[in-house]
């Protein structure tokens, strides 16, 4: 067990893996309304459009937070004005403004001399999350996880039968949108620790794995959850002990965790007498 | 009525009532073909009264849904279900095509059942003990009480009906509006659909139903609607299949 507890003499380890422990929760528990509604290739644009507001946050000496909020919300009001009030369809205008946004973001990172390491913010700096890092990590992430149970059954219904929830005279368009801000504010969460380019991953691989294993949502959930967590820790000692970056580490544990449930699953489709077994 | 039923109900107004009613397609292109799906709309339907609206497809069947559900604004017009615009009731259930739900969604048929319940909930509060009482009653008497642990994907085209029609009983719905529910249904299974609908007339629910089938839609309904864009017919079976009323909903497409 030594192996195990012998990192935990460095803060900095502690710390990630604190990080990775609630951005593997948050992440994984958002994820699966973004899997099941389809809402992948939205968020790994609003995680690339945020860039330009994370830089304009670092030039002006604000908590980088702040600026990529600003702009997940503008990206997902863009993406609804545009998807709205033009004939665009949606994965069009999110393209546009996704393109739009990271090249002005990478436009301000090289034009200003800047100390930021655009590797820091593509792939994540999971060892150097600081206290405050955690503290944020941790309110933001509360936040998003109270407003997904208060509204559980709400987005449940939006999610499934947009039009049951329209003829229940629900909220849809605020719930649309709160459900947008999420991302924004889940992916400021996880940005320290996967970085931009793979924040798709984490959003998105937890919750497909957790679908192979359960047909409902609470459990979908939770399991996806797990596997955040799993994947989360693996990673950080995955980085500590070969040496590899820890953000594409906490990737590829939850993607060899996929594959390894896609072959179970697999198998157990083949057992006779268990065709359509799958535990509820 | 509670306030937790959305607006009240106008004494007396019919059920449902359209006045010129207008509206686009709802995509708003269709650039070379009408540019309307319902034109001039008019007709009026009573409390309790079954209803099956058969034509072609275009003929505006799924738009006429969406205004009397509320979903859809007309362009120019009035549609007003008892005695309000719909936007405000929440005694309006709209049972979708088959083709237009995700069965393998993480959902259990008691979960879609419990669904019909979120408007009488509310906002930030959980199911009680009526809304768990009001979910095994709709799913018992549909028949599929022992189906309530099931994802939906497993369940048969006719089961997956009934629990749709069961949410719209757990919904206390009075107006039903049933989108081509028996489509790639086997006669049982139509049979099962269309007694429950004659099951409800005792709760005085009124359902609109659109189908194909016009010799369903003579057997089992009160009335027909024959639309094509305008109400080409409106009335009793024998009055409505008409060969001159069908020419008239059916030949126009063709040409």
């Amino acid at each position: 067990m030594n192996w195990l507890l012998q990192p935990l003499q460095y803060d900095f380890i502690v710390r990630a893996l604190l990080a990775a422990v609630i951005v593997g929760v948050v992440c994984s528990v958002l994820g699966v309304y973004i899997v099941l509604r389809g809402m992948a290739f939205l968020g790994d644009a609003m995680s690339h459009t945020i860039l330009p507001g994370v830089v304009a946050a670092y030039f002006l000496g604000w908590p980088l937070a702040v600026g990529a909020l600003v702009m997940g919300v503008l990206t997902a009001l863009g993406i609804g004005l545009l998807t709205r009030r033009t004939a665009l369809k949606e994965d069009t205008a999110i393209g546009v403004i996704f393109a739009g946004f990271f090249a002005l973001g990478v436009a301000m990172l090289s034009a200003g001399a800047s100390t930021i390491d655009l590797a820091h913010f593509l792939f994540g700096n999971l060892l150097g999350v600081s206290s405050g890092d955690l503290w944020l990590t941790a309110g933001l992430g509360g936040l998003v996880l109270a407003t997904i149970f208060l509204f559980y059954k709400e987005f449940l219904v939006l999610s499934f039968d947009p039009l049951l929830a329209a003829t229940l005279r629900l909220p849809t368009t605020f719930l649309h949108y709160l459900l947008l801000l999420l991302i924004a504010v889940t992916i400021v969460v996880a940005l320290q620790v996967v970085g931009v380019s793979l924040m798709l991953a984490i959003l998105v691989t937890p919750a497909a794995t957790a679908s192979f294993v359960t047909h409902r949502l609470p459990t979908m959930m939770a399991v996806a959850a797990l596997i955040g967590v799993v994947s989360g820790v693996a990673g950080v000692y995955a980085g500590y002990y070969l040496d590899i970056a820890s953000g594409p580490a906490v990737v590829l544990a939850a993607t060899a965790i996929f594959l390894v449930v896609l072959g179970l699953t697999a198998v157990r489709r083949r057992l006779p007498g268990r065709a359509t077994g799958a535990p509820s | 009525m509670t306030p937790d039923h959305g607006i009240p109900h106008e004494p007396g107004a019919p059920t449902l009532e359209a006045h010129d009613v207008w509206a686009a397609y709802s995509d708003g292109l269709a650039s070379d073909g009408p540019r309307h799906a319902l034109e001039g709309v008019s007709f009026r339907v009573e409390r309790g009264e079954r209803v099956a609206v058969v034509g072609p497809n275009g003929a505006g069947k799924s738009t006429l849904f969406r205004l009397i559900a509320g979903t859809l604004r007309p362009d120019r017009g009035r549609l007003e279900v008892f005695g309000q615009g719909p936007a405000g009731h929440i005694c309006i259930a709209y049972v979708p095509q088959r083709t237009q739900v995700d069965w393998r969604f993480p959902v259990t048929v008691e979960d879609v059942v419990m669904m019909g319940r979120v408007g009488q909930i509310g906002l930030l509060r959980r199911p009680g003990r009526g809304d768990w009482a009001a979910t095994r009653a709709a799913l018992a008497r549909v028949g599929a009480a022992a189906l309530a642990h099931k994802q939906i994907g497993a369940l048969s085209g006719g089961q997956q009906q009934r629990v749709f029609l069961a949410r719209a009983l757990a919904q206390e719905a009075e107006l039903v509006l049933l989108d081509e529910p028996l489509n790639g249904l086997d006669a049982p299974s139509q049979e099962a659909i269309l007694a429950l609908l004659d099951d409800l007339r005792r709760d005085d629910v009124t359902v609109l139903l659109a189908t194909h089938d016009l010799d369903l839609a003579a057997e089992r309904f009160d009335r027909i609607m024959l639309l094509n864009r305008r109400i080409v017919a409106f009335g009793p079976p024998a009055a409505v299949l008409h060969p001159d009323s069908l020419l008239r909903a059916y030949g126009a497409i063709r040409n």
